[in-house]
């Protein structure tokens, strides 16, 4: 048995202790936002928030879960307008869509570490999300754009 | 003259044989009833059970290979040279457990590493340490332990060969190693230091861990906090030949020791996650302090500290390397695919919670065995920093691509020769390792 938090709701689920967190995510409680991309941590497409920190979720045994504080795409707004969400939209980010509930849950993460982030500091945090659409150029001017706002700098973009 | 000669020698012999076996024996203390949970205090009881967190009791005294054990049951298995030794039932059960042992059984078996029927017990329960403890510490870890629940759970037999089986021999072990009686409280240190010293020497062992042993499985006198190889991870240095590039301060070692992460060093993880998170923990703040007041001296980090700025400023840079631009090195996009989305740090300073590799303790060891452990099994919600976790990049990496990447961060965060046979010792540390399973798509 292990117990966490996901999306302030207490969630206990009875799986074996090596079972992917994603798959407990996706399957027992059904939240299917986080997306499996290449099952071995190296795409992003799973990422989910841990203790408020970008992890990806393919690869997190459930047992390393136990007592956790998690949030999932859908659990950062519960009207899907958090501000990176609504520049998300602003400058049409997703192509297909499928990698970018992981993009956002990095991106929030960036911000929380680096509020104003360089070209350097969005290259190095978010390489190891991949977008096989290439929406890369407009993922970092959302990002950007979100610092921005946060900043309150209404002239910027 | 010759037989004369010959009869004094065997003489010797049988005398000194005769006063070793007087030396080695020790009577059986009289079981007692199991004394009633009321015949202790509360306040005896709670003390008692913050000191066997600080002792650890419960880590060795709990099984942990297959199913896991009843606390303080006993059965841990714990691999020696020797063979493996399983710890033993220290619940008040009568039978199994210790619930036959008298108050002053139970401080002999600390003191002198004697059980209560005589026999010698092996150093692998650290009663070399514990040897230090005050009389009023020891009544009251036993107070805790007499007031469990009694559970009844015999323990498999050691594999300890002939001869080291022979438990008599112990007494010569002690007479060379065992160093028995309280700590001298030293003058020319304040009062934090000493409770320091009395904490990290006696009850809390550090040393029975970071200081390697001689080929009788003694700690060695001669290189106090060398750090050696336990339970398949290193225990690091704890004095100046540790080789991170920033000193160990204090505060640095208060924050691990405390809330089992050190900003500029890394996480607890492993065997050293339950010794902060299931022991120094429960411990007064004073007494984590204290012990790391005790250890920022063993390393001398108010002589070296004044090297850190330097280090850290150029830890930085390190931090960012190949992560900017396009990259052609397939190591380096190994690393900044994998790694650097919750390792790359920006600035002055690592962000806090976003371990920097170029800092990280497992990159600057003699060995890559921490980075490999770390990579391979994750850490935890209930290691390390205890709110978040680091996912497990088993499945993710081969023994080849571990290799690569550990190769490629010791030569770009760290200033430190290469290592060697890389892929060989990461897929040794795969098989101490059960085998998670593959996140394949269903």
């Amino acid at each position: 048995m292990t117990t966490f938090r996901l999306n302030g709701r207490e969630v206990t689920v009875d799986v074996p202790g090596d079972t992917p967190l994603l798959w407990v995510i996706r399957d027992e409680v059904g939240l299917t936002g986080t997306k499996f991309g290449c099952g071995i941590g190296m795409c992003g497409a799973c990422t989910i928030h841990i203790g408020g920190r970008a992890t990806r979720s393919c690869v997190t045994p459930i047992s390393a879960a136990e007592g956790a504080d998690i949030t999932t795409i859908e659990g950062i707004d519960p009207e899907g307008n958090h501000p990176v969400q609504q520049v998300w939209r602003e400058i049409q980010v997703p192509q297909c869509g499928y990698c970018q509930s992981g993009q956002i849950m990095q991106a929030i993460s960036l911000l929380k570490d680096y509020p104003s982030p360089t070209d350097e500091e969005i290259d190095a945090v978010m390489a190891g999300s991949l977008c096989r659409c290439m929406t890369y150029i407009r993922i970092r001017e959302a990002i950007k754009k979100a610092a921005a706002t946060a900043r309150g700098d209404a002239s910027n973009g | 003259m010759i037989k004369r000669i010959a009869a004094a020698i065997v003489g010797i012999g049988v005398a000194g044989g005769v006063g070793f076996l007087a030396y080695a024996w020790y009577p059986a203390i009289a079981p007692v009833a199991p004394p009633p949970p009321s015949s202790f205090s509360a306040a005896q009881i709670e003390r008692g059970r913050v000191l066997a967190a600080g002792g650890y009791c419960a880590e060795c005294h709990t099984r942990t290979d297959g199913k896991r054990g009843v606390e303080l049951a006993g059965d841990y298995k714990m691999d020696t040279p020797f063979g493996a030794i399983f710890s033993s039932n220290i619940t008040p059960d009568p039978e199994t457990g210790i619930g036959h042992w008298s108050e002053a059984a139970f401080k002999r078996a600390m003191r002198k590493g004697i059980s209560r029927d005589g026999t010698q017990l092996f150093p692998a329960f650290p009663f070399d340490h514990f040897t230090h403890m005050t009389d009023q510490d020891i009544d009251d870890v036993y107070a805790f332990l007499m007031t469990r629940e009694p559970v009844h759970s015999v323990k498999r037999d050691n594999t300890v060969g002939f001869p080291f089986n022979i438990r008599l021999e112990q007494a010569g072990w002690k007479l060379l190693f065992l160093h028995e009686g309280p700590l001298k409280n030293d003058p020319s240190h304040d009062a934090e230091w000493n409770r320091g010293a009395y904490l990290a020497e006696g009850l809390s062992h550090c040393s029975a861990c970071h200081t390697p042993r001689n080929l009788m499985g003694a700690e060695k006198a001669s290189a106090p906090y060398d750090g050696a190889p336990v339970d398949n991870w290193i225990a690091p240095p704890l004095n100046e030949h540790n080789p991170t590039p920033v000193v160990w301060t204090e505060d640095e070692y208060f924050k691990y020791l405390r809330f089992g992460s050190a900003p500029l060093h890394g996480s607890a993880a492993g065997p050293m996650s339950p010794v902060v998170h299931g022991g120094l923990s429960e411990m007064p703040e004073s007494d984590v302090h204290a012990i790391a007041h005790y250890l920022a001296d063993i390393d001398h980090a108010s002589s070296r500290v004044s090297q850190d700025p330097k280090a850290i400023a150029w830890a930085m840079q390190a931090s960012m390397k190949d992560l900017v631009g396009p990259q052609v090195n397939p190591n380096a996009k190994l690393y900044a695919g994998a790694c650097a989305a919750c390792h790359a740090n920006a600035g002055p300073q690592p962000v806090e919670g976003r371990p920097d590799l170029a800092l990280n303790n497992a990159l600057w060891l003699d060995e890559p065995t921490n980075l490999f452990q770390v990579i391979l099994r994750g850490i935890g919600t209930t290691e390390g920093i205890s709110t978040v976790s680091m996912p497990s990049f088993y499945h993710s990496f081969s023994d080849a691509d571990l290799a690569r990447l550990a190769a490629y961060l010791r030569a770009t965060r760290t200033t430190l020769p290469p290592w060697t046979d890389l892929e060989k010792k990461a897929a040794e540390v795969r098989k101490t390792l059960p085998v998670p399973p593959v996140a394949s798509s269903h």
